[in-house]
């Protein structure tokens, strides 16, 4: 306690010089808090709108599905078994078929996915019944997001051919009218899609009953024994969202690591420096009565108290401004496509108790680390050269 | 009957490595000192008397001999033993005053007090105590860059005294002082020494420090040249 009481002593003493460094160690503590909060509010938002979106409680693949190979679509549907057909009937599980078409708009040629989806669906967010309340006898209602607007010049009542083939292999063409744009944080579902109601698709298909993926709602386990059909996890259907918050995370904790070792060099600089300038006071302290390991534990003990008062400081100043933008959020341009992940129009910080706890104590740890290193050079100290200002 | 003895040394040696062979600083060097003692190493620069005092001071210790103190042998004791004899039963006084910057005069003259944990209070009670030894208690709260010479050295003189000690060990004490100052230094240690009994023990060639001194042991190239009891010269006028 005495020592705790000294290193205070000396440290406040120290004037400007500590609270040079206490500032920049603080800014390493809000910095990294608040910009691992964007990350992880990021994952969070990404994580949430692909679920209610996208995925559900979790995806029923027919087992030649891959959504990487378009070209595999046309064998990757089939009947739903009765299990299935029972969940879909009590609305816990909607069909999605799914095929590769050719869009024409303005006389381009656009390939696309045509999805077919109940519009009476209400497991994802898709606004589906716009399907529904636009269906006619003559014309084919589609949905698209926006994204996908913008890049084929569609408006709501624009008409566009599509062209498709059956499963015997058939093409056919027809006219689908725009009825809504679909405005949505979930790139995967907009880009390049073109959402068109389930039964008309499978008409259009000549694949009455089947369907591509099942999405379950949340909560809602999948039947057992499905020999054609594969579930996939929410764990696993999000893992891409999860491995490109895992790369983004390691670029910035480069950028942490770099703003850690600039304010541990100026502690560690300022150790060094001070056990070298205050030799003439370590011989003193051991003259009057202190041991090596009671002076090592001194120094230690003020340098890492750098890391506390930082911690204090940082409190003052960086807890008002880590809430303003958990409760205000930080706006983001219209579509943020290019990170590579669903995010809405603000992106709000998650400040978890494990981010806070970690890393205070990472830096602290840190800090009396490099607050140590440099007093073991007074373990080998004696009392009389250091009383004349000398190494031994 | 004669008072203890808190000082033995027999046969000390030191020596100091130094290019391929050794440098000698002390040569079979005995003396003892007695409880109460208002004495002097006296000699040239290099004569041995700040490294006798470090080994007294168990700061160092020597190569070849002993040196008793407080009937502890010094070669025997351990880093922390050495450090406990010193933290309880020693107290130093330096020529550079070396008092810590970052500390009020009284939080300077606190610290051995805290290194044996004492209460607050108790504390409290002893340094307001020692500043008044000193005539500073008006100085409390001044940092050692706001003192002059005399002032810092008198609160080192505090903290030396404020756990009173049974050996004050002062090495060139007014060394770096003018003459008034030095005068006040001494008178304030002698009359520490009179009515508290404490045994000092100065390492000087200052003629201002040998006038003070009730005994004089005389150090000349390592040896005890000689050993002389006198009766100081306390008053002003032999000293300016």
């Amino acid at each position: 306690m005495i020592l705790f009481k000294l290193a205070y002593r000396n440290l406040v003493g120290a004037g400007l010089r500590t609270w040079l460094n206490v500032i920049v160690l603080s800014f390493s503590f809000v910095v990294i808090i608040w910009t691992q909060g964007l990350y992880d509010g990021m994952y969070d938002q990404a994580l949430h709108a692909k679920t209610d979106w996208e995925i559900g409680g979790g995806e029923l693949w027919h087992k030649n599905y891959d959504p990487y190979d378009p070209l595999s679509l046309e064998k990757s549907h089939g009947l739903l078994p009765e299990s299935l057909q029972e969940l879909v009937r009590k609305g816990k599980a909607s069909p999605i078929l799914i095929t590769q078409a050719t869009m024409y708009p303005d006389g381009r040629l656009v390939p696309v996915l045509l999805k077919g989806i109940d519009p009476n669906q209400n497991i994802l967010q898709i606004p589906a019944a716009a399907l529904k309340d636009s269906a006619s006898c003559c014309e084919l209602p589609a949905l698209i997001g926006e994204r996908m607007a913008e890049s084929s010049h569609l408006q709501i009542g624009d008409f566009v051919t599509l062209r498709w083939q059956d499963v015997y292999g058939a093409f056919d063409a027809a006219d689908a009218r725009v009825v809504q744009l679909m405005r949505t944080p979930v790139s995967t579902i907009d880009n390049g899609q073109i959402w068109i109601p389930l039964d008309s698709l499978r008409e259009m298909l000549q694949a009455q009953g089947q369907a591509t993926l099942v999405v379950l709602a949340k909560g809602v386990k999948p039947p057992a024994n499905l020999s054609d059909w594969e579930f996939k996890a929410p764990d696993f259907l999000l893992s891409d969202v999860r491995e490109i918050v895992q790369t983004k995370s390691v670029s910035s904790g480069i950028f942490y690591f770099f703003l850690l070792v600039l304010a541990l060099l100026a502690i560690f600089d300022t150790q060094v420096l001070s056990i070298f300038r205050r030799r003439k006071e370590i011989g003193t302290l051991m003259a009057l009565g202190m041991t090596r390991s009671e002076v090592i534990r001194l120094f230690t003990i003020e340098g890492a108290f750098h890391g506390i008062l930082a911690l204090v400081v940082a409190a003052i100043y960086g807890t008002p401004i880590l809430i303003y933008f958990k409760n205000s959020g930080i706006p983001l341009p219209s579509y943020t496509d290019s990170y590579g992940m669903a995010l809405s129009q603000k992106l709000i910080p998650t400040y978890g108790v494990g981010l806070v706890l970690g890393t205070v104590l990472i830096i602290l740890i840190a800090v009396t680390v490099v607050s140590f290193l440099p007093t073991r050079r007074i373990a080998r100290l004696k009392p009389t050269d250091a009383l004349r200002g000398k190494w031994s | 009957m004669t008072d203890p003895t808190v000082i033995e040394v027999q046969n000390l040696v030191k020596n100091y490595p130094m290019g391929g062979g050794y440098f000698t600083a002390l040569k079979r060097v005995n003396l003892s000192l007695h409880h109460g003692e208002f004495a002097g190493l006296v000699g040239p620069s290099g004569s041995g008397k700040t490294t006798l005092l470090n080994i007294v001071g168990t700061l160092d210790n020597p190569s070849e001999g002993d040196a008793v103190v407080l009937n502890q042998r010094v070669s025997d004791l351990s880093q922390k033993g050495a450090a406990q004899l010193r933290r309880r039963k020693i107290g130093f006084i330096f020529q550079t005053y070396n008092l810590f910057p970052v500390y009020t005069a009284f939080e300077n003259v606190e610290f051995p007090l805290l290194l044996l944990k004492l209460s607050q209070s108790e504390r409290e009670k002893k340094v307001w105590q020692a500043l008044e030894w000193v005539g500073l208690i008006d100085k409390a709260k001044s940092r050692p860059a706001q003192l002059s010479g005399g002032e810092a050295q008198r609160v080192a003189i505090a903290r030396a005294m404020v756990k009173q000690p049974e050996i004050v060990l002062a090495d060139e004490p007014t060394a770096n002082l003018d003459a008034e100052n030095s005068y006040n230094i001494l008178k304030t240690m002698a009359a520490l020494n009179e009515s508290l009994k404490t045994t000092f023990l100065f390492a000087t060639h200052d003629e201002k420090v040998i006038k003070f001194l009730r005994r004089k042991i005389y150090l000349f190239d390592g040896k005890v040249a000689r050993d002389e009891v006198t009766t100081p010269a306390a008053n002003e006028g032999d000293l300016k």
